[in-house]
């Protein structure tokens, strides 16, 4: 036997570091149209090698193309060009806020708006999200109040989970998005019980699971794909591949395996990988994956590849680990300006018009933001009382925190 | 009334909880088909169907963090975790979510599941079959923490945590689950059916959570105890001829602080006893609330009898469990202090 040497420890590294010029030339992007679009009802064993691939329906020219285009009217694009350009300029506000002390934190969705405002579109009402805190799009594309959104990031007065949670944690029953926790992963597995529930219960509901690229080392993310695979329950299962975790490349927590999407596969779940950029594209795969749910098919798992463009939060700099430019070498390009295009080359929409909306939208979101400050910012205004932190630990006020209601004075 | 053992006694709490309420749904590893590897939840498959009680991976996160979705939905888990040795892969999904759920949605989103786990000595069940792990969750806000002693509290408890609106910790003696205990170990184990507290009445009944109970009335010392210790604390009583106030806790979390305090003030003189090691466990709870609320009564330090500051081991077996005869003397120093 030949001798071995000694052993190596290995650890991963992205391509390009500060300073160094911006490389994804490793990416392997597929033809618009080129990846087929199979029977809802397929055997996931015949479609391995969607887990490898990319699903992307808008070419280069802007044009719709291939087996997965078709599905959207001119009218629900518009709309979805419109969530996606609201929850960038929310971002923005709401970035720019935090910055001036208007609240503690933020974190925004720059290049990732296609993912959730698409997928919101292709679930029904009373279907129930179990998202991450970066898919705010799923409540803008459901008609959520932004009002209430910043309400809820200023710890104010009108804050529906009355100042408890750090910003962005939202919560809406009604709108199908679950109570977002700051524990990664602990959802995924959840959802997937929701979805188990809706089965028991034999009703018509699924639920979408949501997690991005790096929490998918969390062990919530293997025992979410072992519960879904055993009971095949109506769940859709999101993986958000922007590439980063906080300072971590993707290849941490991927590891050896070719993709997040070829993760399933061995769970014998099928397994979709999607331009996550593609607003068309996004939609059309979270509504195959909603239908086999809503069939009785069982899970999917869908990854979305995308880019983090902006900060990993308000509380990152990202200089300090990959290039400045990295987001414009993006093989990917930006959600928005595809779709706009599209609708250009579709004959519906203009440059002229985009700038028009762009100038609305934002009016829209600073009177918004106007009527949130009036009833308080984090540090200043209308704030919950102290009285509200003692309420709903429990459903009834156990003896022992009345007594510290009491020493509290409140 | 018919007599039960304590495994009865569950099993019916959850038959009795099942058919009330088609929203409960019980789960875990063997607990399906099998009916339990301690036998709790055997016919309940048989009876009410696949989709009400079955099998589970073996995840204990995955167990919980699905209740948890089942909960948000609407539905009434009571989940099962083989050993309270192996909770800690799902204390991610008790302490960060199940506890935390109402308050962080403002009660958008609810958390009524149970997690039953058999707890305790006593069994020769060394370090992962033995562990005693409530005080690491007593001290997380949002959770209810209950511990029976006897099949009737066992099935009135169980029956009240499934219909509570918030998530209970529900850790079952095993040690119990045939017959009381008092540490004798080398007496022969005589079976509930031969004690007025396995006495068992069918149909619905619930004991109140929150609520202590005294199990034997005494003017020298007060005791808290709860599971097990409760009998080692009667034999202990018995065997030094000290008047022992004898308190079964039931629930630690909410705690019955005015039992306690009404007792103590009238005894002077309070010794606690649990099987877990004794730092940082819920004794110290327990002593801190007793030298606060009872100071000016107080005779003597409260003592606290519990089990070492070392994993749980094996041949030691009764070296390591707080028996009547370490209780004997610890009840003796404090009368006598």
């Amino acid at each position: 036997m030949a001798d071995a040497g000694m052993l190596r420890f290995h650890v991963p590294e992205p391509e390009v570091r500060p300073g160094g010029t911006p490389d994804f030339s490793n990416v392997s992007i597929p033809k618009a149209g080129s990846v087929p679009r199979p029977k809802i009802d397929v055997d996931p064993r015949d479609i391995r090698d969607l887990a490898f691939s990319i699903i992307r329906v808008l070419n280069r020219a802007g044009e719709a193309v291939g087996p997965w285009a078709g599905l959207l009217s001119d009218e629900e694009l518009l709309e979805g060009l419109r969530h996606m350009m609201t929850l960038r300029s929310f971002d923005a506000r709401m970035q720019m806020a935090q910055r001036q002390g208007k609240t503690s934190f933020y974190m925004q969705h720059l290049g990732e708006e296609a993912v959730s405002c698409a997928f919101r579109k292709a679930l029904s009402r009373g279907d129930m999200n179990f998202p991450t805190y970066r898919q705010a799009g799923l409540l803008i594309a459901d008609g959520y109040p932004m009002v209430t959104m910043m309400n809820q990031i200023y710890s104010n007065e009108a804050d529906p989970l009355k100042g408890r949670q750090l910003p962005i944690m939202y919560s809406s029953k009604e709108h199908g998005f679950f109570s977002i926790s700051g524990n990664l992963a602990t959802q995924y597995i959840q959802a997937v019980g929701w979805a188990m529930a809706s089965a028991i219960s034999n009703d018509q509901k699924i639920a979408a699971a949501w997690i991005g690229d790096g929490s998918t080392a969390e062990s919530d993310f293997h025992s979410a794909l072992v519960f879904a695979s055993t009971y095949k329950a109506p769940v859709v299962l999101n993986v958000v591949n922007n590439q980063w975790a906080i300072s971590t490349f993707q290849g941490i927590a991927r590891g050896g395996s070719g993709t997040f999407a070829a993760r399933g596969l061995g769970f014998g779940i099928p397994s979709l990988r999607v331009d996550g950029n593609d607003y068309l594209a996004v939609h059309a795969v979270a509504k195959w994956a909603a239908e086999r749910a809503r069939s009785n098919l069982g899970p999917t798992l869908v990854e979305y590849v995308t880019y983090r463009v902006g900060a990993h939060s308000s509380s990152d700099d990202p200089s300090a680990y990959r290039p400045k430019a990295e987001s414009d070498a993006w093989p990917l390009g930006d959600p928005i300006v595809r779709l706009k295009n599209h609708l250009i080359q579709r004959g519906v929409w203009s440059d002229e018009r985009h700038a028009q909306a762009e100038a609305e939208i934002l009016d829209t979101v600073i009177s918004a933001q106007r009527e949130a400050e009036r009833h308080g910012t984090l540090h200043a205004g209308g704030k919950p009382s102290a009285r509200d932190m003692f309420e709903g630990v429990y459903a009834e006020m156990p003896p022992h925190l009345r007594r510290q209601r009491q020493h509290a004075g409140v | 009334m018919p007599r039960r053992t304590m495994i009865e006694a569950i099993r019916d709490a959850m038959d009795v909880s099942m058919a009330r309420d088609e929203r409960v749904i019980v789960f875990g590893e063997d607990v399906g088909f099998f009916g339990g590897v301690f036998r709790c939840t055997q016919g309940l498959q048989a009876k009410y169907g696949k989709s009400r009680c079955f099998d589970a991976p073996i995840s204990e996160s995955g167990i919980v963090g699905a209740a948890i979705g089942m909960a948000a939905y609407g539905l009434k888990p009571c989940v099962e975790v083989q050993f309270a040795d192996y909770v800690y892969p799902a204390y991610d999904q008790i302490v960060s979510e199940a506890a935390r759920l109402r308050y962080r949605s403002n009660g958008d989103f609810t958390c009524p599941i149970v997690v039953r786990m058999p707890t305790g000595g006593g069994i020769f069940g060394g370090q992962t079959h033995s562990q005693s792990p409530e005080a690491l969750f007593t001290h997380v806000s949002g959770l209810k923490v209950v511990v029976p002693s006897n099949p009737h509290d066992a099935k009135g408890l169980l029956i009240a945590s499934i219909e509570d609106p918030d998530p209970v910790i529900f850790l079952e003696p095993k040690r119990l689950y045939n017959g009381p205990f008092d540490g004798h170990h080398e007496r022969p184990v005589t079976p509930w059916s031969k004690h007025e507290l396995g006495e068992v009445a069918d149909g619905h009944y619930t004991v109140p959570l929150g609520k202590a109970v005294i199990r034997r009335p005494g003017a020298a010392v007060t005791v808290l105890a709860y599971g097990t210790m409760v009998y080692v604390a009667q034999a202990a009583a018995e065997e030094t001829g000290i008047d022992a106030e004898i308190i079964d806790l039931r629930t630690l979390l909410p705690l019955d602080l005015e039992t306690i305090v009404a007792s103590v003030n009238k005894t002077g003189r309070c010794v606690i006893v649990h099987e877990a090691t004794l730092t940082s466990g819920f004794g110290a709870e327990l002593s801190a609330l007793v030298q606060e609320s009872c100071f000016y009564h107080l005779e003597a330090p409260v003592a606290r009898v519990t089990g070492w500051d070392t994993p749980y081991p094996h041949a030691q077996e009764w070296d390591y469990f707080p028996g009547p005869a370490r209780l004997g003397r610890a009840l003796v120093e404090t009368v006598e202090a």
